[in-house]
């Protein structure tokens, strides 16, 4: 299965530079989410990817070679950079026959994308009348002509409607079941928690985080526990005795950390003392991404 | 990281396909053809038309030795150049406008493939309609002449042939540069002016030009690379197909600075 490694890689305009010394690496079988706020250089990286752009320094493999000497490229790595590239006076099926023609693929992997896609019957409408959502199916459709072992997905449930999301977070899923790599960029924290099994953070062109998806929640998602009694001061001392840091909550409620919500029960249970409510709260992954972002910032600007 | 078992790469000709795939599939392109020959036409009728007769009669003897019939019908391809040419601008310049140059590069990663292939198809199709729309223009424009009884020519006729066929090469050789200007310039309104100022505007305004860049014109679009269509000998241009010969090498030029920034540039 093909691993996508990006080493050193650096993209230079004028006196910006855009993608800074990035390395970090695509294995198959997971969903890699590529996060970073607008303009933090995922999109150039992805041009890097494919040989669309140049990159000033460092290298890009795929499954050990540069893109540019992939012998049947559409068979290495599909890639939907942006829905709208397509001509809109084409025929959604004739876009897709002179991709798969390209590359010299037979043509019934037309019929069996646009099957994937859902696009079988708008397939002989010209691109120009389609939805967002389903130029953007016809954009997964492409990347999928060729049966890539690598795909990658630029920003790809951007201005999708709430079906059209959920529809491609499974298709990405699935994918990725499928054993093969799959790279999906976005600035949405709350998407990647949702589709991705690992993480890659990037911000200002600088890698940030390159970290499981579970451990990356954990480390910086502080878990605090909410915790309702009637004798909440008691109760509020008990804990701080245990060991944990307690601060006060809205409404008489107690915020809890340093210890979870299974001992936080055991150690009312001990005491007799009757919990109203006992609710584990899941740090925001948005939070944690702006701080992780936030913090990059700072250290650039301490450095600078 | 397992070794990929070597697929064969992409044979040319797949290439080429796509890109005939893509042209055929525009209804735009079954316009522009339908347009060339609806105005070719039109311009033929209209310049064979009644007023070619009374042209003709006013001519005095001396004049009437320089009557060239076979020319005056193969005007067509003034206007035909501008429109095969935009045809040739905008396989190139339609996939920047629409973000698809990103989507041809990724699945032909190899650019000079991509571009060739662009190019040979252009001329190939400028090469049929071409000469379809100079034999046509032709065979129309004697008819006409015919008609009036106005001296006229036929294909058997020396020299006919070579000028008939000659305009077809010609708009090919356009087409080929159009092409060209259009990688160059990555946008279809810059190509457009380009290539207007370059048929158009540099012939026609030829008196300002110094010493040398007349000489250029010799080998200029619409001036001395169209010397081929006539047959009745212009002192000026002694052998036409070197002048269009030398249009060829212009073109190539411009095809070639085309070939190294299309490799090189970012999409």
């Amino acid at each position: 299965m093909t691993v996508i490694a990006i080493r050193g890689l650096t993209k230079r305009y004028g006196p910006d530079t855009v993608v800074d010394d990035l390395s970090f690496t695509v294995e198959p079988g997971q969903v890699t989410g590529f996060l970073g706020p607008n303009g933090a250089g995922k999109s150039t990286t992805m041009k890097m990817i494919l040989g669309l752009a140049a990159p000033t320094r460092g290298t890009v493999a795929i499954g050990g070679r540069r893109y540019g000497e992939l012998p049947v490229p559409l068979t290495e790595v599909g890639a939907l950079l942006d829905a709208g590239a397509v001509h809109g006076a084409r025929k959604a099926r004739d876009h897709l026959l002179a991709l798969a023609v390209s590359n010299g693929l037979p043509r019934r992997r037309v019929d069996e994308v646009l099957a994937r896609t859902g696009l079988e019957g708008v397939a002989d409408r010209r691109a120009g009348g389609f939805s967002l959502g389903m130029r953007q199916r016809l954009g997964i459709a492409a990347a999928l002509l060729g049966e890539p072992r690598a795909l990658i997905f630029d920003e790809p449930v951007n201005g999708l409607d709430p079906e059209g999301i959920r529809w491609v977070r499974d298709f990405m899923r699935s994918l990725a079941r499928e054993g093969r790599s799959v790279l999906v960029s976005s600035h949405l924290m709350s998407e990647m928690a949702l589709t991705a099994d690992h993480l890659v953070v990037i911000g200002r062109g600088r890698l940030i985080a390159d970290t499981g998806m579970g451990e990356f929640m954990r480390s910086s998602g502080q878990g605090t526990v909410l915790v309702r009694t009637a004798e909440s001061e008691r109760f509020s001392l008990l804990l701080t005795a245990a060991g944990a840091a307690v601060r006060d909550g809205l409404e008489a409620a107690l915020v809890v950390s340093g210890m979870d919500g299974d001992e936080i029960g055991r150690l009312a249970a001990y005491h007799g003392i009757a919990l109203s409510e006992l609710t584990p709260q899941q740090a925001s992954l948005e939070d944690a991404f702006m701080e992780l972002t936030r913090d990059s910032v700072e250290f650039q600007g301490a450095g600078a | 990281m397992t070794a990929i078992a070597d697929a064969p790469a992409v044979a040319f000709h797949r290439t080429l396909r796509a890109e005939w795939i893509k042209l055929r599939s525009l209804r735009s392109t079954w316009y522009t053809l339908a347009g060339l020959f609806a105005v070719g036409m039109g311009i033929t009728s209209l310049a064979m038309g009644s007023a070619v007769a009374a042209e003709y009669e006013s001519l005095t003897a001396a004049e009437r030795l320089d009557w060239d019939p076979t020319a005056l019908s193969l005007r067509t391809y003034i206007v035909a150049q501008l429109i095969i040419g935009s045809l040739g601008i905008l396989t190139v310049t339609s996939e920047y406008a629409t973000g698809l140059m990103q989507t041809s590069l990724a699945a032909t990663p190899r650019r000079h493939r991509l571009l060739a292939a662009k190019a040979i198809l252009i001329t190939g199709v400028a090469v049929v309609t071409g000469e379809v729309l100079m034999f046509t223009s032709f065979l129309l424009g004697q008819a006409l002449l015919a008609s009036q009884d106005v001296p006229n020519a036929s294909l058997g006729d020396p020299g006919v042939l070579p000028a008939v066929a000659g305009g077809g090469v010609y708009l090919a050789a356009i087409a080929l540069l159009a092409v060209g200007l259009g990688a160059l310039l990555r946008a279809t309104a810059g190509a457009l002016a380009t290539l207007v100022g370059v048929i158009f505007l540099i012939p026609g305004f030829s008196g300002l030009f110094p010493s040398w860049l007349e000489d250029l014109l010799d080998f200029w679009p619409t001036a001395g690379g169209a010397a081929v269509m006539a047959t009745v000998p212009d002192p000026d241009f002694p052998h036409p197909w070197l002048n269009l010969g030398g249009m060829c090498l212009g073109v190539a030029a411009v095809l070639a600075a085309a070939f190294v920034l299309f490799r090189r540039r970012d999409v």
